[in-house]
């Protein structure tokens, strides 16, 4: 079997798009089953980063070995700063993301 | 050594949504780290292109169309296309039947006309190919 790596684009306010649970079902169960699965959030995807968000699925996709990162442009654009940042999320970029994508054998999913 | 191809495809209509300057942004890093870039436009996206896009003033703040510096998403893709033009390069290619639905033809210098076999054929050759929807 392959060893695909997937990452996922998460784009969607959580807290109004119920969407947001289909992606942190979907990454936690290719990580359960040993795949390297990243979750990049940009746009309103970062609203639920901030520590002590309610009902942020973070922390339960970073418990499962999800890497989870947050784009520091949407992040700065809604006043979130390093240190507001909740456990399981990293600061990153679309350097960083680009990275990811132009690795061999990836699956990219935009949400 | 050849270069990591993205292909991306793009369905926004200008001025609708975040994922249009997002989609800018990936392609430009991507551009600025190497990697060839293929976009194949659908739908409302084939409109990011147009040449007849013109900046506007903003009578609420008073202000005139220099002073404003609105931003068109003809300029942005002028830049990418400008950023891609030797190597690592950028394809643009808007699907030719969503122009002619939308009347859109007259798109910027460097942006071509295709259609789906053109996008399956990118994806084929591409490391990656990244599809963003529209909502």
């Amino acid at each position: 079997m392959s060893q695909s790596q997937y990452v996922f684009i998460e784009t969607r306010d959580p807290f109004e798009s119920a969407g947001a649970g289909f992606v942190a079902d979907t990454a936690t169960a290719l990580r359960e089953r040993g795949r390297p699965v990243t979750v990049f959030l940009v746009q309103n995807g970062v609203l639920a980063t901030r520590a002590g968000a309610r009902g942020s699925q973070i922390g339960r996709m970073a418990e499962a070995g999800v890497t989870v990162l947050a784009d520091e442009f949407s992040l700065r654009e809604r006043g979130i700063e390093p240190g507001d940042l909740g456990g399981g999320v990293r600061q990153s970029s679309v350097d960083a993301l680009v990275d990811l994508l132009i690795v061999p054998g990836t699956k990219a999913v935009w949400h | 050594m050849t270069n990591p191809i993205l292909t991306v495809s793009l369905m926004d209509a200008p001025y609708e949504a975040a994922t249009s300057t997002t989609a800018f942004r990936i392609i430009a890093a991507a551009l600025g780290r190497g990697v060839d870039v293929n976009v194949f436009a659908y739908e409302g996206a084939v409109s990011l292109a147009l040449r007849d896009q013109a900046p506007h003033a903003n009578p609420v703040k008073g202000t005139s169309v220099e002073e404003e510096q609105h931003p068109t998403t003809k300029d942005f893709v002028a830049a990418l296309l400008e950023l891609g033009r030797g190597e690592p390069a950028l394809t643009w290619v808007n699907c030719g039947l969503c122009v002619d639905e939308r009347g859109a033809g007259n798109a910027i210098e460097g942006v071509t006309r295709g259609g789906p076999a053109d996008f399956l054929a990118m994806a084929l050759a591409s490391t990656t190919t990244l599809v963003i929807p529209t909502k």
